[in-house]
């Protein structure tokens, strides 16, 4: 049952991910980006990390596909020119595929059952996050502040 | 449940997929959905990684992944901030026509 909900989720995942990747129209492409997101936020649900599934939806689903539709909307009057297509790209993209498939492959250590593992609540994550992380913690903090400065800086208007 | 090695090449997959839109498409946009795509690929591995292994008392991959994320949003933001500002001023957001710095 879990693996026909594997494979499942792994052709609408990747089905998403190809069509964010190639189709010509930028607004399908951000749709499919964000049907990319649900598919792998599915993959965190079923490997029992419900807590960041969640987080994943939220952040990606809720804030950066709707940034990135914004932004396409109010760049739209360069969106419709058509700008070709580098296949240099498709190659690397290929070879690098096919040598991580290789490795994987190759390494038997990776070819492993799941274990029984106790259900990951959010208290033990809560309680991770304010003790032995509680510096990154911080220091993300921080980071999101200054992110947010800077995007604000970055697209305030200029006074001439 | 599956083994581990399938988790990962669907992760590759992923991974390969944003690497082709980052590579291969022309528009500003499109680049920083490829890179988005990349960051989910290695959060996948990290979740992966973290539910097949030995179980230590902290959940070591769950908080890496959680930072990534915090960061991968804030790069999100900046990148989309730029995109805006150099349309603003070249009227594109081509890539190809971004070579030069002169305001």
């Amino acid at each position: 049952m879990n693996s026909v909900a594997f494979i499942l989720i792994a052709i609408l995942t990747l089905a998403a991910a190809l069509a964010a990747a190639s189709l010509p129209k930028l607004i399908h492409a951000a749709l499919s980006f964000a049907v990319t997101f649900v598919g792998v936020a599915a993959f965190f649900f079923l490997l029992g990390a419900e807590f960041i599934g969640l987080v994943q939806v939220f952040v990606y689903i809720g804030a950066v596909a709707v940034l990135i539709v914004f932004t396409i909307l109010l760049t739209r009057r360069d969106a419709g020119k058509d700008r070709g297509f580098n296949w240099g790209g498709v190659v690397i993209a290929i070879a690098v595929f096919g040598g991580l498939l290789w490795a994987i492959l190759h390494t038997p250590a990776v070819s492993i059952a799941a274990p029984n593992i106790e259900a990951l609540t959010v208290k033990r994550i809560g309680e991770a996050l304010m003790t032995s992380y509680v510096w990154p913690l911080q220091c993300v903090g921080v980071l999101l502040t200054a992110a947010l400065i800077g995007a604000l800086i970055l697209v305030m208007e200029e006074k001439r | 449940m599956p083994i581990l090695s399938i988790f990962l090449i669907v992760s590759a997959a992923l991974f390969c997929t944003g690497l082709l839109a980052a590579l291969s498409r022309r528009h500003a946009i499109f680049i920083l959905i490829g890179i988005e795509m990349m960051l989910a690929a290695a959060n996948l591995n990290f979740i992966a990684f973290w539910r097949f292994g030995p179980q230590t008392q902290q959940p070591i991959g769950v908080m890496v992944a959680i930072f990534s994320i915090a960061i991968a949003a804030a790069e999100a933001a900046v990148g989309l901030a730029l995109v805006i500002a150099f349309y603003r001023h070249y009227r594109t957001t081509n890539v190809d026509q971004l070579n030069q710095l002169k305001g």
